[in-house]
């Protein structure tokens, strides 16, 4: 690669294209069957990739006081988590989940590369899965090959019969599993088997049977290359100071074989050309020629060459976890004097500030008031200022209560006219009311003073919430 | 893509620009001609199904082979809603006024639709909210959401009065008393003391207002102690009232007509919804 580029002077233009003209990319025509090999970084991804989405079948299932531990129950508009219930109107933190989730995936990969991508992702997890599968009932990637190429014999359909049955009902698994976040599991699996599922549930289990099936079975690499956003926008979060896997050049070229027994032909350096780091790779690539889109950073690639290297009595670490700084002889920087990492981490952690502020403020009733604009007053007869607040009050408990309504500040000798009955509270719903305060003209010094409500369930006297309006009266 | 199919087989129109930019004569893609011919039978299907041609002047058209109006249309959304409000509706039916408002939840429900009904029917005369108002002589039409009722302020008494209407009544003094007399009287109710000046018994004052010039309800008949002024609180707005008297016949009388709204004006279950709306005003008084 360093080669093609370095015959163009640098700064021209038509340098850009040198690479294009030596770039071949699968756009899908050619199946990769990539060998399993064991080492560090298949057993680091097959346990990342179970510890990720092993949760995703099961935590449905989690029971708490009777009721769905986990849930995200789009139908009554809450989100259940263990004994916390999260209406809609306190939905905002989970934009800020959210923003967590994204500058965790900026900031691990301005560190790290796409580590989500190599270990976690759904895609990549899928996919090896299925990959598995095929190797275990198709054999090895040359029996694959073959096996793909060979006619229709009764062993062939016994396999791919097999293998497609297999993918299928994992693919069907995971229809159910996602399903059952957003409705009871229990009672998605009785309508399910009893075929009562709503239109929009055969829908959601059709669409992600297709999706599953599809994409781990047959798109595969081709999803992160041409689908997958992330993958674009991962890729230009490395920088040199990033560490991906990485084919150390300066020590593996000029590249060539080694025959057995026989000498050097010419000076040579330590990679042998054996093809296996390609061979392995699930995506297909070739990491010699750098980092590129179609790298998701899984690390099979060392393993291959790791095991190479032992073979051939070379150290280690010919394809490793390095930045291009490194590569390049300069000084490894420490990650305090990565900026973009720096801003990364203190977006999140605002974003975690602000979700266990909203988690601890969140209370049990929200509380608004609005004051009646027109008019802002009225005289009685007695000569004494009325006003008049419309309540708005959400109850975000899992019971129904009566509210007391109580007000501080505002005017002396102050009356609160209008929740006398004690107005019902519906749970996970809102309630408004109209309430009056009253005062003496006399007392009325100021034509806006403060005024502190506070409605309080009769049940739990820790079940309030409070709101400051204002008392309106005459010019003075 | 682009491998699938060698472009250059193909010839060009011919006519070449700045040397080397030339037109292949590519058919369309496929699904691109097949969105072209989806697009034109949908104009036609669409065309004949909804109303389309004006066919003359006089206001006829082709209408369509589906039958769609906006009206329907229009009616069979509104049914939507009457649906929801059905329940509540149902309820309202054989209803008090007094049993409503001791229903929180048809209250709530009560005072959202009240809202659009007196914006619609009361709010030309007394003001949105109730506030009243004003013209040239005082106050045009009483304040609604204060407590000082003429003629009550239970829920029944308000219910009455939106169904029969009232009109106020006070003859014109003018020829009856004096000037002294009407200036004495006039600054005793301004101050909120009517029953100081011996006046207003003798007048006959007290018929109407009552002994202690605290009004009459069963006839309408002001409260003269309070601070609340039907028409206008200051000593000449009094004088005014007095001499000139309300609905009493004469040009300069001072106005307070209410007209009834049972019957063609208002439903039954109307006139409910908007009793406990203006009882709901803050003034609304127990049974």
């Amino acid at each position: 690669m360093n080669q093609e580029v370095g015959k163009k002077e640098p700064g021209e233009v038509t340098t850009l294209y040198n690479e294009f003209e030596t770039w071949t990319v699968n756009t899908g025509g050619q199946t990769i069957h990539a060998k399993r090999m064991p080492g560090f970084f298949r057993s680091f991804k097959d346990k990342a990739q179970l510890a990720m989405w092993l949760p995703f079948f099961l935590v449905p299932y989690l029971r708490w006081n009777g009721s769905q531990a986990i849930l995200f129950d789009i139908q009554h508009r809450q989100f259940k988590f263990f004994g916390l219930t999260v209406l809609p109107q306190d939905i905002w933190m989970l934009s800020l989940v959210l923003l967590v989730a994204a500058m965790t995936l900026f900031a691990v990969t301005s560190v790290a590369s796409r580590v989500w991508c190599g270990y976690f992702c759904f895609q990549t997890a899928w996919t090896d899965w299925f990959t598995w599968l095929e190797d275990k009932i198709e054999g090895n990637p040359t029996a694959r090959r073959k096996l793909d190429v060979a006619p229709w014999t009764f062993d062939k359909i016994k396999k791919k019969l097999i293998k497609h049955t297999l993918w299928m009902l994992i693919a069907l698994l995971t229809g159910i599993s996602f399903s059952i976040w957003f409705v009871d599991a229990f009672e998605y699996w009785h309508d399910l088997i009893h075929l009562q599922l709503p239109t929009v549930g055969w829908v959601v289990i059709v669409m992600f049977f297709l999706g599953t099936y599809i994409l781990a079975g047959f798109l595969r690499e081709q999803t992160c290359f041409w689908l997958c956003p992330y993958a674009r926008i991962q890729g230009v979060m490395t920088d040199n100071q990033t560490i991906l896997p990485t084919y150390d050049y300066t020590r593996g070229e000029p590249r060539g074989k080694i025959r057995r027994g026989g000498e050097a032909v010419a000076p040579q350096g330590d990679c042998i050309d054996c093809f296996q780091c390609v061979q392995v790779c699930p995506t297909g690539v070739d990491i010699r020629n750098g980092q590129q889109l179609g790298c998701i950073t899984c690390g099979l690639c060392i393993d291959a060459c790791d095991v190479v290297m032992d073979k051939i009595n070379k150290p280690r670490g010919l394809i490793r976890y390095a930045s291009l700084d490194e590569l390049s002889g300069k000084p490894a920087k420490k990650i305090y004097q990565h900026p973009r990492t720096l801003v990364y981490l203190s977006i999140i952690l605002l974003a975690l500030v602000g979700i266990v502020w909203g988690l601890t403020h969140m209370g049990a009733m929200t509380l608004k008031i609005v004051h009646e604009r027109q008019p802002l007053f009225v005289q009685m007869s007695d000569g004494s200022i009325q006003n008049k607040f419309d309540f708005k009050v959400l109850n975000k408990t899992d019971k129904d209560f009566r509210v007391k309504v109580t007000a501080e500040g505002g005017v002396k000798g102050l009356v609160i006219i209008g929740a006398e009955q004690h107005p019902m509270t519906h749970h996970g719903r809102g309630t408004s009311f109209t309430i009056f305060a009253r005062a003496p003209a006399a007392n009325v010094e100021k034509d806006v003073v403060p005024i502190q409500f506070r409605v309080e369930s009769l049940d739990d006297a820790k079940v309030f919430a409070e709101y400051t309006s204002k008392f309106y009266g005459p010019n003075k | 893509m682009s491998d699938k199919h060698d472009a250059s087989s193909v010839p060009t129109t011919g006519h070449v620009w700045d040397d080397d930019l030339g037109d292949y004569i590519n058919q369309p893609p496929k699904w691109w001609m097949l969105g072209l011919t989806v697009s034109a039978i949908w104009c036609v299907v669409y065309f004949l199904y909804y109303p389309s041609i004006p066919l003359s002047n006089g206001g006829t058209w082709f209408k369509g082979v589906g039958g769609w109006t906006a009206i329907t249309e229009m009616e069979a959304d509104k049914s939507v809603v009457d649906e929801v409000r059905g329940k509540y509706e149902a309820k309202l039916k054989d209803m008090t006024p007094a049993a409503i408002l001791a229903d929180s939840e048809l209250t709530e429900y009560v005072t959202r639709s009240g809202k659009v009904l007196f914006g619609d029917n009361c709010a030309a005369c007394h003001g949105q909210n109730g506030v009243g108002t004003h013209d040239k002589f005082g106050l045009f039409a009483p304040i609604l959401n204060d407590d000082d009722w003429l003629y009550g302020g239970t829920i029944d008494a308000i219910h009455e009065t939106i169904q029969g209407g009232r009109q106020g009544m006070m003859m014109a003094h003018a020829d009856m008393l004096s000037e002294a007399e009407i200036d004495t009287l006039a600054n005793a109710v301004a101050a909120g003391k009517p029953t100081s000046t011996p006046l207003f018994a003798e007048k006959g004052c007290t018929a109407c207002h009552g002994e202690d010039g605290k009004g009459m309800q069963a006839m309408g008949s002001a409260n003269l102690t309070d601070s609340v002024w039907r028409f206008d609180g200051s000593v000449e707005g009094i004088k005014y009232t007095i001499k000139n008297g309300v609905n009493a016949g004469t040009p300069d009388t001072r106005v307070a007509v209410m007209p009834a709204f049972q019957g063609s004006k208002l439903s039954d279950a109307e006139i409910k919804k908007l009793a406990v709306y203006v009882y709901k005003f803050g003034g609304g008084q127990a049974q």
